[in-house]
């Protein structure tokens, strides 16, 4: 905390006797800027992708279909029974029987508009909507075996998982992504202060000759990367941001179809440079001591 | 007495116990043991070469030596952590024999820095600066960097810097090696005064006949280096 307060503090004396380091102290501008850039960018497709896996994720979870395929004599009865069955069933929430016709225009891309509906022998579709934490699915399928034995119930896992899971994939990666973010702002900027500390390596030596203690040396640098670093991280998250809200929305080409932040998610873009701060500041800080403990 | 308040020994201010010091395994000097009192007065001399920077770089902790013990106000300088070493150096001015300024501060911010680095506003010594720039003659040079003085300047302005916060122990490698003689004495005149108020002064040079003038205005005691001891040569001289 005391050591925040220094730094917002600053100390004219500690940094008047650092030259200023323009062309280190501008590469710890440019790499974080850029750096914040592509953090903004990916926290939003990370953040983008994990909204779409929630919402297929929730979509998918409340609807189920059961399919019946019996010869035509059988069929309205094994409908009935399994109406009944559903209407029994705790989480069941609404059943509703899609009208052949219904069943011919999902079939129509494939086989074209004069399907000869009467002479094929479509399944009964019913489409099940599930309320709550949804049924026990496993009871359910051995009630329907037992009952309607044509009865097939396809709780739609099967869709969902590959398109859920790609999706959390995008977010772990987008994660992963900003982790390395981290670890590359980190190094750049550690090399940049041991530029800059070595380029000074004189004026090191004369302040612990003549009585400095280290974080007397330690602030003045610390101090300069640190806002040097919020500062590019602030510009490089402002164009990202910018550039985000400007991307439209195409729903049919997008990975995913509502890219950008919503709602409490601003927060983490705003986070951005304070995060490059607090980096910056560790990393100038461990160059320095490392550098110092160099010297006598 | 200050000192005594801040813990030095009655033995020394500065106390080297059987110090040896070897570069990458040439030994230049062994069994090297002296103290420097509270309020003493010395001179270190010997031929280019003997190590008297060397020791002297020892006294303020800048070199460690490779053997025995080297004391500054009665604690062991190997033994300090790195701010004890650092508040140990506010208690000792020390005019290198190479200056040690830094190039991009102005004389007047080099003279002020050993106060910078404490953290005190540097204002407070103004008008001791003003004094202090005068006594060694470089008041119209305040401004200048440091790249742009003369050699005896440099002396000058690295003796300014060692004395302004007016520290126990003043260590002096060859302050009078770029100077006339004029100012030589004037220099000798400030160690002696400082050593009036009580300072502990040790001051390397190879000039004898600055000595033979100290020896007549203060009791001053020569360390000789020579063939690798220490040998105390103060009454003959
Ligand atoms: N860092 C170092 N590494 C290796 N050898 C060194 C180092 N510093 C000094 N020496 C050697 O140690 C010897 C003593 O050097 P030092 O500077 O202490 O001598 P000096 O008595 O001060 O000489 P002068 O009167 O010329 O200033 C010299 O031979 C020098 O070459
Ligand atoms: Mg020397």
């Amino acid at each position: 905390m005391k050591f925040l307060l220094d730094l917002l503090r600053g100390d004219s004396s500690a940094e008047k006797v650092v030259p200023p380091t323009g062309f280190t102290a501008n590469l710890t501008l440019i790499a974080s800027g850029a750096m914040a850039f592509l953090a903004v960018f990916i926290l939003a497709l990370g953040l983008s992708a994990g909204r779409q896996a929630d919402v297929w994720e929730d979509a998918l979870a409340q609807t189920g279909t059961v399919r019946i395929s019996a010869p035509a004599d059988t069929l309205d009865a094994q409908v009935t029974r399994v109406l009944e069955i559903l209407s029994q069933t705790p989480g069941v929430g609404g059943t509703r029987r899609i009208p052949n016709e219904e069943q011919a225009e999902l079939l129509a891309p494939w086989f074209g508009d004069d399907l000869p509906i009467d002479a094929l022998l479509l399944p009964a579709l019913i489409e099940v909507e599930f309320e709550g934490g949804g049924p026990d699915m496993v009871g359910l399928k051995q009630r329907l075996v037992a009952e309607a034995p044509a009865a097939v119930l396809d709780d739609h896992d099967r869709w969902r998982a590959p398109m859920v899971n790609a999706a959390n994939g995008l977010r772990r990666l987008a994660n992963l992504s900003l982790g390395l973010i981290a670890i590359v702002t980190a190094v750049t900027i550690a090399l940049a202060a041991s530029a800059a500390l070595a380029a000074n390596g004189q004026v090191i030596d004369v302040l612990r000759l003549v009585g400095a203690e280290d974080r007397f040396i330690t602030r003045a640098f610390v101090r300069r990367f640190t806002l040097r670093a919020a500062g590019g991280a602030a510009m490089g998250a402002l164009i990202a941001l910018v550039l985000v809200v400007l991307v439209p929305n195409v729903a049919d080409v997008a990975v995913t179809s509502d890219f950008g932040f919503r709602g409490l998610n601003w927060i983490w873009p705003i986070m951005v440079p304070v995060a490059a701060a607090v980096i910056a500041f560790f990393a100038t800080r461990f160059a320095a001591f490392r550098r110092l403990s160099e010297v006598s | 007495m200050r000192q005594k308040r801040r813990g030095m020994t009655d033995t020394g201010a500065i106390e080297l116990y059987s110090v040896a010091m070897d570069y990458g395994g040439r030994t230049l000097f062994r069994d090297v043991t002296f103290a420097l009192k509270p309020g003493s007065f010395h001179f270190l001399t010997g031929p280019s070469g003997a190590g008297k920077t060397t020791l002297i770089k020892l006294c303020y902790g800048e070199l460690t030596a490779s053997e025995g013990r080297v004391l500054a106000f009665g604690e062991d300088t190997t033994h300090m952590d790195r701010d004890a070493i650092a508040q140990m150096r506010r208690r000792i001015g020390v005019v290198h024999q190479d200056c040690r300024f830094i190039d991009h501060l102005s004389v007047a911010e080099n003279v002020l820095l050993p106060i910078s680095v404490t953290g005190q506003a540097p204002s407070d010594a103004e008008a001791n600066l003003a004094e202090l720039m005068g006594w060694v003659g470089l008041e119209s040079l305040s401004n200048h960097l440091p790249p742009e003085l003369s050699g005896g300047e440099r002396q000058r302005a690295a003796l300014a810097r060692a004395v302004i916060m007016s520290p126990d122990v003043v260590l002096a490698d060859e302050p009078t090696g770029n100077v006339d003689w004029e100012m030589s004495l004037r220099i000798l005149s400030l160690l002696i005064e400082l050593n009036k108020l009580g300072k502990t002064i040790l001051c390397a040079t190879h000039d004898m006949s600055l000595i033979r003038q100290a020896k007549s205005r203060v009791s001053a005691r020569v360390l000789r280096l020579r063939d690798g001891r220490v040998e105390l040569a103060g009454a003959e001289l």
